[in-house]
């Protein structure tokens, strides 16, 4: 009896509430929604557009076909930083992987202070990579860090020059940033761990297997999904390595730490090529998209399947 | 009270469109926007001589540093305010870009004030090309700096008992002498664009200054890969055995700093090195010994700093304007080099008051002038445009930092430079 006056200003509320509840999500999402198609996806499309362009100092919009392609695959440069990419990245990505995969487990093992140990390995993630790089260019300098340290405690024979080597030297980079991130990774291993059925490992372990095989068998699988957004990450992560280059060697010696970020900021901005630029660019963006397009796929069928 | 707040808001609000309209009134005093990389102490004192200048004239001096990289940043942040539409007054250039600008017509002509003042009589002719387009001002000069120097610590030569050499073998003997009394005989920072500057001297060294002009001006292929470009590379090699094990990735001022406090004996650097030495107290002439680089005594390899005004209202323009004919004012350029050590860009103003280094540098071009072997810097931009120039970059640095033969590096050269043009 009483519920019947509110009845018809609660649906008449609901109703507006409920076009509200429709409305307010798109209203709010529209601003980010537009600056991200104009910022990202349309310069996207500028820099594809300036790629097939004569730019030099600055954007022009004469269009030259794939010259400038051209141009950017007889540089032995680009070619130095392709390599280099290709070296970085399988490297950083899978010791990044197994280490953090590694120190996850140990520390999943209920030592004690395990909360200190954990925030020591993840705290190198808190710092930029500049500072990281230019930590290592002095540890890793033959004259200023480890060597000289070595031979200053008397062990003469001790050398590790990989940082001043042009043929090593790609792998004090790799070294820099695996110390930068595989802490990371281990916090997403052991949050993987963490989600681990108990009750799976207990019955493994009645049926009497080691601990060695639980993990190898049954855990590690059981975690597919992070390692997969481990990859993701640190394969951005790689292509768009540029800082710790900059910092750590400076493209050199010569030019053989080039990565293709770092090339395509030179040309860009320093050799007034911004067609080269834009060009490499673009390829970069392919790299990126042949890694990304079959994992964002496979996600959204899984999902839909799970669904 | 809702009354009285709507007049405290009134009466605020007018206030603010007071304050609104008193700035441009305020503005209307004259002022230039000066964007530039003059930042070191050194170059920050010399660069007040002409803020100094322009205040006495009532035109206020807005300083627009961007600090680094021989003034890529700078470059990179230019770009981008002329792409916004919003350029400075005046901006510091070195070398090629000056066309580059004009080419875009974003520059002021500056010919009416240069005629007037007869800016051409006192300008060497080699550097006129470079603060002119298509016949027009569009830049003014206002230094210019000697690349082909050797540094030596007169304490160090002393000990070893060398002398200054005056042939390639000559240091590399006393390289050798270095070497037995345990110094690193060449300081050397092994970034790009140092082993450039030392490749410049090599090519001057070996080929004369017309072979230079006709590889590095004219960009010949036949003299970009000729023989006596690989007897260049040759010279360059042997340099590579006269640094230390770390020179990677290190700045042209640590390798000063070696010179200065013995660790090293010489160094092959422009004349910008004084400036490290005086301030360690060393006087060049004196304590710091002063060679041009062997073979190249009768040349000069230059580059210059100038200011470019861009296109903007009448106001800024007759600033710009002003700021021009205050960097081609002798008074200013006496001052300005004598504090930053390089060479006036006129040639009519006194250079007494340089050090002895500076002094020669000074008869030097004088002669290279009448002798036309004053030649412009690669490694400086000052011959081939940026990405000529990085591919120079690439091909010495590659070869400096690897076994690449002279042969191949200088067919390397032909196919880089070609692939820049």
């Amino acid at each position: 009896m009483v519920s019947v006056p509110f009845t018809a200003p609660s649906v008449r509320q609901k109703s507006a509430r409920y076009r509200l509840q429709e409305w307010l999500p798109r209203l709010v999402l529209a601003p980010t929604f537009l600056i991200t198609v104009i910022f990202v996806y349309g310069f996207m499309v500028w820099t594809g557009y300036l790629s097939l362009s004569a730019s030099k100092m600055l954007p022009s919009y004469e269009y030259v076909g794939l010259e400038q392609y051209t141009r950017l695959w007889a540089s032995p440069r680009w070619y130095v930083a392709i390599k280099n990419l290709a070296i970085f990245a399988v490297l950083y990505i899978g010791i990044s992987t197994v280490l953090g995969l590694l120190l996850a487990i140990l520390l999943d093992q209920k030592i004690r202070a395990e909360g200190v140990l954990r925030t020591i390995y993840l705290y190198p993630m808190a710092i930029s990579f500049i500072v990281t790089g230019t930590a290592w260019k002095w540890i890793l300098n033959p004259g200023l860090g480890l060597e000289k340290l070595m031979h200053d405690w008397g062990w003469t024979s001790f050398s590790f020059d990989w940082l001043v080597n042009p043929d090593m030297a790609i792998y004090t980079i790799v070294i820099a940033g695996v110390w930068q991130s595989s802490g990371f990774v281990m916090a997403m291993f052991l949050a993987g761990l963490r989600g681990v059925d108990s009750e799976i490992i207990k019955a493994a372990s009645i049926d009497g297997v080691t601990l060695p095989t639980i993990y190898w068998r049954i855990i590690i699988p059981i975690m597919r999904p992070v390692f997969l957004t481990a990859f993701v990450i640190l394969s951005h992560l790689a292509i768009k390595s540029f800082d710790l280059v900059v910092a750590l060697t400076g493209g050199g010696p010569g030019y053989s730490t080039e990565l293709p970020a770092t090339f395509m900021y030179s040309s860009t901005f320093s050799r007034n090529q911004v067609g080269v630029g834009a060009a490499s660019a673009v390829i970069m963006l392919m790299t990126v998209a042949a890694i990304m397009v079959p994992y964002l796929y496979s996600e959204i069928r899984g999902g839909r399947r799970n669904g | 009270m809702l009354k009285k707040l709507f007049t405290i808001t009134a009466v605020s609000a007018l206030a603010l469109m007071a304050g609104y309209t008193a700035g441009p009134a305020r503005a209307a005093e004259q002022s230039v926007e000066v964007m530039h990389w003059w930042t070191s102490a050194g170059e920050a004192a010399a660069l007040n001589v002409l803020k100094k200048k322009l205040e006495s004239q009532g035109i206020q001096w807005r300083d627009a540093p961007v600090a680094g990289g021989g003034g890529d940043a700078a470059m990179t942040a230019l770009r981008a305010r002329v792409a916004a539409g919003d350029p400075p007054t005046a901006v510091q250039l070195l070398g090629l870009p000056v066309h580059d600008w004009a080419e875009s017509g974003t520059l002021l002509d500056l010919t009416s004030v240069a005629e007037k003042e007869g800016w051409a009589k006192e300008l060497p002719p080699q550097l006129q090309f470079f603060s002119t387009y298509k016949g027009k001002y569009v830049a003014a000069p206002i230094n210019m700096h000697r690349v082909n120097w050797v540094w030596i610590n007169k304490a160090l030569l002393d000990k070893v008992g060398g002398k200054p050499p005056a042939t390639f073998d000559e240091l590399l003997d006393l390289a050798s002498k270095f070497k037995q009394a345990g110094i690193t005989p060449l300081a050397h920072g092994g970034q790009a664009w140092q082993e450039a500057t030392i490749f410049d001297s090599a090519v001057l060294s070996v080929g004369g200054p017309d072979f230079y002009r006709k590889a590095l001006v004219d960009l010949d292929p036949k003299a970009l890969g000729g023989d006596t470009m690989q007897k260049a590379f040759d010279q360059l090699r042997k340099l590579r055995g006269l640094v230390d094990a770390n020179f990677t990735n290190r700045d042209w001022n640590l390798a000063s700093a070696m010179v200065v406090n013995g660790q090293a004996g010489m160094q092959i650097m422009g004349d910008w090195a004084k400036g490290e030495f005086i301030r360690a107290g060393l006087t060049p002439g004196k304590e710091i010994v002063c060679v041009p680089y062997p073979g190249t005594a009768n040349a000069f390899i230059f580059n210059s700093d100038q200011l470019a005004m861009f296109k903007a209202n009448k106001d800024k323009q007759e600033a710009g304007i002003k700021l021009a004919q205050a960097v081609m004012d002798p008074a200013v350029q006496e001052e300005f080099n004598a504090i930053k050590g390089s060479l006036p860009a006129r040639l009519d103003v006194p250079v007494n008051r340089l050090d002895p280094c500076g002094q020669k540098s000074a008869e030097d071009r004088q002669q290279a002038i009448t002798a036309d072997s004053l030649v412009p810097s690669m490694a400086h931009g000052h011959a081939g445009g940026a990405a000529v120039k990085g591919a120079y970059y690439d091909v010495v640095t590659q070869f400096f930092n690897s076994n690449t033969s002279s042969a191949d590096a200088a067919e390397q050269l032909v196919e880089a430079v070609a692939n820049a043009q």
